[in-house]
Order: structure tokens, then C-alpha cells, then sequence
């Protein structure tokens, strides 16, 4: 079992979400509640990840944060390292390619704010951030939650774009997902069984207890909205 | 209200997305009703005024403050308007209790007092014992009055009321209409009240404004448009049904009556001075306007108007009876409403002739549109 790669894993999966959630907050409400020109592109643009393949997303940025390329040298120079092989260049491509599980759900749910609502919250003179704060959030925090499961448990599995950005660096870049094909490549079968086990194990709690938590704020929901 | 009060001024007019063209005041301490069918442009009217859409051109007004002049790129945001809002579903936060509800409208005092005012503006809308219900634990009448409450609670420059009826039942909604008859009495802003139902314009309003297909139609004292209608397009609006063709045949300035020719009748309408003897017009006449004959007591023999009808059909509705009916001499139908019970009395039924006589002072010649 290598828990220095499940420890790494776990890392990465935690500064992703909490990095993402609260961007993914921001842009969902705007979606949510803004029409525009071009507002269906970019939402196709945000659900890419969805149907690319994660090594094509992970060659994408290989090359494009790369030391070939100019933005690469240039985020070099910034951070005094490159942002590929690097833990900090996994958590960017975990961002990318985690933005539809993030905005999707949460988006949703400012969807289903009713625009009475929020006409009200306005008209009593509460400001954006309180409005956001004390009557959006509580309403949306359902989607919210999803999305933070759902980007969590993407992350700790995510093999393809891990090992293009990252490689196999370990204590560095070397997550469980990537261990487990080291372990079957090694044939150390016993421990390749082991570290899967714990991900499905992690992977079957994590949803059950967020499906059911899900069903219950749901029906609370709706019950309030009544 | 401890703010100055003044007149609000609506001058709006945009082509594009939804058109919309009205220009109206509003005084302090008047309701003004906004009416109109489904789609008609009532409710962005309302959430112009709100701040929460942004009109093409055009001007509002507060007293001398422009919340929005478009000329000028001036346009206040919601919060800086400070008005009073209710929403045609209240818009209750569902996370707050029926007390935090009200609280959330009261940032313009102190912290320490706001508890305290929120639970007495409660009580001022008669929602006692209730404060600490989240609005899904609460009946529509409940879900009103607090939304109600949390609007007056500001102290708002303007009242604005999106349908606020059309959400609860009927029976509610009677006991509503008593409460804001009496709230209107205390309050000394405009307010502002969408509804595409004519009675609650009747019922509350002292103000008027007719909107269709993004048009303001009329402006008036409600009782004053429906008898009044200044077109056919009101007219219709206004429900009423009894729209003729006829000629002038003279003008009688000293006794105020113009006389048309119906058909073979001769029929006295009120003055109208500016129509030439011989023109063609549109007259209407509301349902207040038409009596019915008793044939057996043989009433209405000294009624100018008088028209000879065979009643067509009759539909009891409740406690009325609608009565299509055509009358003699023309090619028209005269369409009313009578009491159930006086129906009964005058021996009303289809195939029945009969005489009405037509209310001079209800009889209404059109402009031409």
C-alpha cells in the first residue's frame, strides 16, 4: 500500500476543489442569471472535459505550460519552476478538467433560485455579496455540495491527465491511481488490490453518503420553496 | 412613514425586446392600478420602476429625484431607490422565518431596534404569533402579509404591488382586500398595484393606468374608464361587450344630449360636443346601464332608449344570469348581466320578448381610433 501516493492524492483532490468551488460559485451565478451573446459557446466550452480524453487535455498542456512554449517559460520565470512534473501543474490541469463537475450542478441550482426571490433580496436593500451570502447560498448549497463530491472523487481517480502533466514523480506527482498502474505494471498484484479497494471503498461511501444527504436537503428544498 | 414623500413620475418608452410606452404620475397617497391582460407589459412596467430592469429612454421620477433619466445616463439601482416590493409570489427567502424575513429589509436602522420593528410591523398586518414560521410553514394569506410587512417595514418611497392577489385563494383574498383598503388609509407614499383584474382596480384603486401590447391605453379614475372608455380598444379591455355603430341625427347642447340613430331608434347619449350631425360613430353602453322591463308591471314607460329584445339565450352563472338578446330594428345583439334573483322576478327566459331601457347618462360615444 503506498500511502505516501494516497496522502498526495488526497492533497491534490482537497487544493482542487478548494480552489475551484468558490470559482466555480462565481461563474455558475453568472451564468445562471445573464443572457449574452456567445453564452452557449462558452458553456460548451466549460463541458469539453466532459467528452475529451483526459490524455488529450494533459497533452494540451504538456505542451502549452511546457518549457517549449512561451507561456511556459514565462510561468517559469514567474514561479521559479515549470508548472509540468510539478504538484502545482497537477492541481491546474485537476482545475481544467474538473470545471464541468463543478459549474454543471451548481449552476443548476442558482437556476432554480425564483427570480421573486431575488428581485425581493434586492428591493430590500441587501448588497450582492449579502444576497449571495445569506439568501443564495443557503438555497444553492445542495449543488454546491455535489459539485465538491464530485470534483473530489474525479480527482483522486484521475489517471490520464495526471500522468501527461505530472509523470511518475514520487512525493511529487506520483498519485494512487498512477501507483495502482505501477503496482500492476510491477506485477505486485497484492498491492495494486489493496489501493483499489480503498479508492472504491472511498468512492462507494462518499457517494452513498452524498446521494442520501442530497435526497434530504432536496426534499427539504422543496418543501421550503412550497 | 418618517420619509419625505412625494409624486412619482413615469415617463417609459422602448421598442425593442418588450415595447413599452407609458407616461403617468403617481401621487403620494394614491393607489394606482395598472391593468392589462396576461403579457401586456404590466409587470416590466413595475420592475422598471423597481430599478431591477433598465428602460430604453424615458424618465422616473421621485418627487424631484430622477431614479432613472436616460438621457442623462442616470439610473439608480433597487437598493438605492429604497422602495417597498412585493412580488406577484412574495419572493420570501425560504431559509428565513416569517421575523428574519422582515429584519432583511431593515438596514436603514439599527441593529439593536430591528427585531423589534419587524415584529411590530407583524402585528400590523395582523400576522400574530407566527414570527418564528419559514414560509413553507405558512398559508398564501400568510406568505402576502409577510411579504406585505417586509415591504412596508422599509419605510419606502413607493409601494410597488406585482398582482398581489393572483397567488392565494378566494376566500383569502377577500380578507386581503379589506386589509390593504384599510392599510391605504395609513399610508401616505405612492403605490403602485399591477392586476389584470378590473374589480381590484375598482375595489382599491384611486388611480387608474390601462396597458395593452406594451401601449397605455387610458389613465382615470377606475369607475371614469369604465364608463368612459376613450376607444374600442378600451372598451374591450374594460370588458364591456356592448359596442354599436350608429348616426348622429342632432345635437341638443342646452339640454347636453346628442342624438343618434340606432338602427330605427332614436337614442339620447350624453353630450358629445365635438361631433357634426350626420357623422358615423361607435357607442357603448356598460351592463349598469341596461333595465329590464317587468311585463307585468309595465315599468320604464317614461325611459327614453327604450329597445325591444327577444331574449336569445340565458346562462345562470352562480348568483347572475348573462343575457344575449337581440334587438329589434337592427342586427344586433345587446349583451347583460342581471341579479339571478331579479331574473326570476321579471320572468326572464330565452324566446321571451321584452323592453330595456338604456341609461342616457351611461351612454358612451367613442373617438375615433
Amino acid at each position: 500500500m503506498d500511502w505516501e501516493a494516497l496522502w498526495l492524492s488526497i492533497k491534490l483532490s482537497s487544493v482542487t476543489v478548494l480552489i475551484l468551488i468558490p470559482f466555480a460559485i462565481l461563474l455558475s451565478r453568472y451564468l445562471a442569471y445573464h443572457h449574452f451573446t456567445g453564452k452557449s459557446w462558452i458553456e460548451a466550452l466549460i463541458m469539453v472535459p466532459l467528452v475529451l480524453p483526459p490524455t488529450v487535455i494533459g497533452y494540451y498542456l504538456l505542451v502549452g505550460l511546457g518549457s517549449q512554449s512561451w507561456f511556459g517559460l514565462l510561468l517559469e520565470e514567474l514561479l521559479g519552476h515549470q508548472l509540468v512534473f510539478h504538484f502545482s501543474g497537477l492541481v491546474v490541469a485537476s482545475i481544467l478538467v474538473n470545471i464541468p463537475f463543478a459549474v454543471q450542478p451548481i449552476q443548476r441550482a442558482f437556476e432554480a433560485v425564483p427570480e421573486d426571490v431575488r428581485d425581493a433580496a434586492a428591493c430590500c436593500g441587501m448588497s450582492r455579496l449579502k444576497v449571495l451570502f445569506k439568501i443564495e447560498l443557503p438555497m444553492v448549497w445542495p449543488g454546491v455540495l455535489t459539485a465538491l463530491v464530485l470534483c473530489f472523487s474525479h480527482v483522486l481517480g484521475e489517471f490520464g491527465v495526471v500522468l501527461m502533466m505530472g509523470g511518475n514523480i514520487a512525493g511529487e506527482t506520483k498519485t494512487i491511481a498512477i501507483s495502482i498502474y505501477d503496482s500492476v505494471q510491477a506485477f505486485d498484484f497484492a498491492s495494486a488490490g489493496q489501493m483499489s479497494l480503498v479508492l472504491l471503498v472511498f468512492a462507494v461511501t462518499v457517494l452513498a453518503f452524498t446521494t442520501s444527504l442530497s435526497r434530504r436537503m432536496g426534499a427539504a428544498h422543496v418543501s421550503r420553496r412550497r | 412613514m418618517s420619509q419625505d414623500v412625494g409624486d412619482l413620475y413615469c415617463r417609459i418608452k422602448q421598442d425593442k425586446q418588450i415595447r413599452l410606452d407609458a407616461e403617468f404620475t403617481c401621487k403620494a397617497g394614491e393607489v394606482m392600478a395598472v391593468v392589462g391582460p396576461s403579457g401586456g407589459g404590466k409587470s416590466t412596467l413595475l420592475r422598471m420602476i423597481a430599478g431591477l430592469n433598465q428602460p430604453e429612454s424615458g424618465e422616473i421620477r421621485y418627487g424631484d429625484m430622477p431614479w432613472f433619466k436616460g438621457d442623462a445616463k442616470v439610473n439608480l439601482t433597487p437598493q438605492q431607490r429604497h422602495l417597498g416590493y412585493v412580488p406577484q409570489h412574495f419572493g420570501l427567502f425560504p431559509n428565513l422565518t416569517a421575523l428574519e424575513n422582515v429584519v432583511a429589509a431593515l438596514d436603514h436602522i439599527p441593529k439593536s431596534e430591528r427585531v423589534c420593528r419587524a415584529k411590530e410591523w407583524l402585528e400590523r398586518v395582523n400576522l400574530h404569533g407566527l414570527p418564528d414560521r419559514l414560509p413553507a410553514n405558512l398559508s398564501g394569506g400568510q406568505r402576502q402579509r409577510v411579504a406585505l410587512a417586509r415591504a412596508l417595514a422599509r419605510e419606502p418611497s413607493v409601494l410597488l404591488l406585482d398582482e398581489p392577489f393572483s397567488a392565494v385563494d378566494r376566500e383569502t383574498r377577500e380578507r386581503l382586500y379589506l386589509e390593504l383598503a384599510r392599510l391605504k388609509e395609513q399610508l401616505s407614499i405612492p403605490v403602485i398595484m399591477v392586476t389584470h383584474d378590473l374589480n381590484e382596480a375598482l375595489l382599491l384603486a384611486d388611480n387608474m393606468i390601462l396597458i395593452s401590447q406594451g401601449k397605455m391605453l387610458q389613465q382615470g379614475i377606475p369607475q371614469e374608464v369604465l364608463t368612459r372608455p376613450r376607444n374600442e380598444a378600451v372598451a374591450k379591455q374594460m370588458g364591456l361587450r356592448n359596442l354599436f355603430d350608429a348616426h348622429v341625427i342632432a345635437q341638443e347642447e342646452e339640454r347636453q344630449i346628442t342624438w343618434l340613430k340606432f338602427g330605427e331608434h332614436l337614442i339620447a347619449s350624453t353630450y358629445f360636443e365635438s361631433l357634426e350631425v350626420g357623422t358615423k360613430v361607435r357607442w357603448v353602453i356598460p351592463n349598469q346601464g341596461i333595465r329590464f322591463n317587468s311585463i307585468k308591471q309595465g315599468r320604464l314607460c317614461r325611459s327614453f332608449n327604450k329597445l325591444d329584445i327577444t331574449i336569445d339565450s340565458m346562462l345562470t352563472m352562480g348568483e347572475t344570469v348573462r343575457i344575449v338578446a337581440s334587438v329589434k330594428g337592427v342586427r344586433h345583439q345587446i349583451n347583460a348581466e342581471v341579479p339571478l334573483h331579479l331574473a326570476i322576478k321579471l320572468e326572464l327566459a330565452k324566446g321571451v320578448n321584452t323592453t330595456v331601457a338604456l341609461k342616457s347618462e351611461l351612454i358612451h360615444i367613442l373617438e375615433h381610433q
